[in-house]
């Protein structure tokens, strides 16, 4: 034995992997005679790599698929960008809200996305549906609004108020409730003079708490939040600085309303 | 030729049999591995150039598979495992290791474990690679190496895996 070094974890994984020089071979050979019990573990580690390895190998040994070809990838890619920008609402594609940062998920990837991409996704494709609607924009409207805010207030768990956003223009045509996986959601519409509609959504079962963030999907704009459990979204079609001093109108008249879930008004 | 392509397509047969090894589905490994080209190319004048091409690739495509896929794996879809491309192995090998036992061995550790043993068994990445695709120190690296290894073993020893096996 040549090498003093005493023997390591290290020393037996590279063993195990046959990265050992010659000189630390012969002091870990030497070693694992003297270490009936480990030898064998190892020797059992060593026949488990390569038996993972002959397990996997058939799929390396595949050939590739053209779709992986680097020029596959490089001609799809401007496509694909457009698409994901275009497809917000057929869920094809978000920022997730991870901590490092968001990538865009792609393909039918419905179940990975993070509760804010839901809010918008499912907020976005409400909009879409209602606001063209001419003959039934809403399930309840708005001449029965204490009526409508106190059903979609006990749906939701929440106490929902009909933001006032007469000073840009809208009033309030209704609001309907929705299915939103297991849970709730309610959209109030808003129409303006032209029959510009805008709707607001909240939605139950939105874990998380986020700032604004905002969605240009085709026409539709919206800002979405998510505060105390709830995900928001306001969603109409205008631009940026049109839209978000009305969503902050919209975030102050929700502010802090699920607190009394218990004590809803009837 | 061009330059990504000749330094990047040499490497997607081992992406493709790590994403495989990690998601047991063929079509989700694919997407993965796609997902994973789609960002080298997208960021390749942000790689260093002086850095290990290689490692950095796995690390996106890891990286992707903790963000995302296992996420998606985590809340419930189905992942065919019965998909696996292990071939078939002749019964009555007392001595030689099943494949298909340590596919389901392997499908029984945490992911960080998991792909240590891949990046460093199979895909032959070198242990300072490795420790970059991971983001941990060498030497922490190493220990987990040796955890992720015994943890494997104790699996596949009936007497030992006994008691994780049983519900109760």
């Amino acid at each position: 034995m040549s090498d003093p070094t005493p023997i390591g974890e290290d020393d037996l994984q590279a063993f195990i992997d046959g990265r050992l020089g010659e000189d630390r071979l012969a002091a870990v050979e030497a070693w694992l005679a003297d270490h009936p019990q480990r030898a064998r573990d190892i020797g059992r580690e060593r026949a488990q790599r390569d038996a993972l390895r002959a397990a996997l190998a058939a799929k390396a040994a595949e050939p590739i698929p053209a779709r992986l070809r680097i020029a596959s990838i490089r001609a799809s890619r401007r496509s694909r960008l457009t698409l994901v920008l275009r497809n917000l609402v057929a869920g094809l594609a978000l920022v997730t809200l991870g901590a490092g940062g968001g990538w865009l998920a792609r393909g039918d990837a419905r179940s990975v996305t993070a509760p804010a991409t839901q809010v918008t996704r499912d907020a976005v494709a409400a909009h879409r549906i209602f606001a063209v609607e001419v003959a039934h924009p809403v399930e309840v409207p708005a001449r029965e609004e204490a009526h409508l805010l106190r059903w979609l207030s006990k749906r939701l768990g929440r106490e929902l108020a009909a933001p006032d956003l007469a000073e840009f223009g809208f009033h309030l045509v209704g609001g309907r409730l929705l299915p939103a996986e297991a849970d709730a959601a309610a959209q109030l519409m808003y129409e303006d003079a032209g029959g510009r509609r805008l709707t607001v959504y909240v939605r139950a079962g939105a874990p998380g708490e986020t700032a604004f963030r905002f969605w240009q999907d085709g026409a539709v704009a919206s800002f979405v939040w998510l505060d105390q459990g709830y995900g928001f979204a306001v969603s109409a079609e205008a631009g940026r600085d049109q839209l978000l001093p009305i969503a902050e109108t919209v975030y102050n008249a929700l502010d802090g309303k699920s607190a009394n879930a218990g004590d809803v008004k009837s | 030729m061009d330059e990504i392509a000749r330094q990047i397509e040499p490497l997607i047969p081992g992406l493709r049999r790590y994403a495989f090894a990690l998601t047991r589905d063929h079509e989700a490994a694919d997407d993965l591995v796609q997902d994973c080209l789609e960002r080298v190319v997208s960021r390749w004048h942000l790689r260093r150039r002086d850095g290990d091409l290689r490692a950095w690739v796995y690390t996106i495509q890891r990286n992707l598979f903790v963000n995302e896929y296992h996420r998606r794996r985590r809340r419930g879809v189905a992942v065919a495992l019965e998909d696996a491309c292990v071939p078939p192995v002749a019964p009555g090998q007392s001595q030689a290791v099943e494949l298909g036992e340590v596919m389901a061995a392997l499908d029984g550790l945490p992911e960080e474990q998991k792909s240590i043993l891949l990046l460093v068994g199979v895909e032959e990445l070198t242990y300072q690679e490795t420790a970059g695709v991971l983001g941990l120190p060498l030497g922490t690296v190493m220990s987990r190496l040796s955890r992720a290894r015994a943890r494997l073993r104790a699996l596949l020893e009936p007497e030992r895996a006994m008691p994780l096996r049983r519900v109760k």
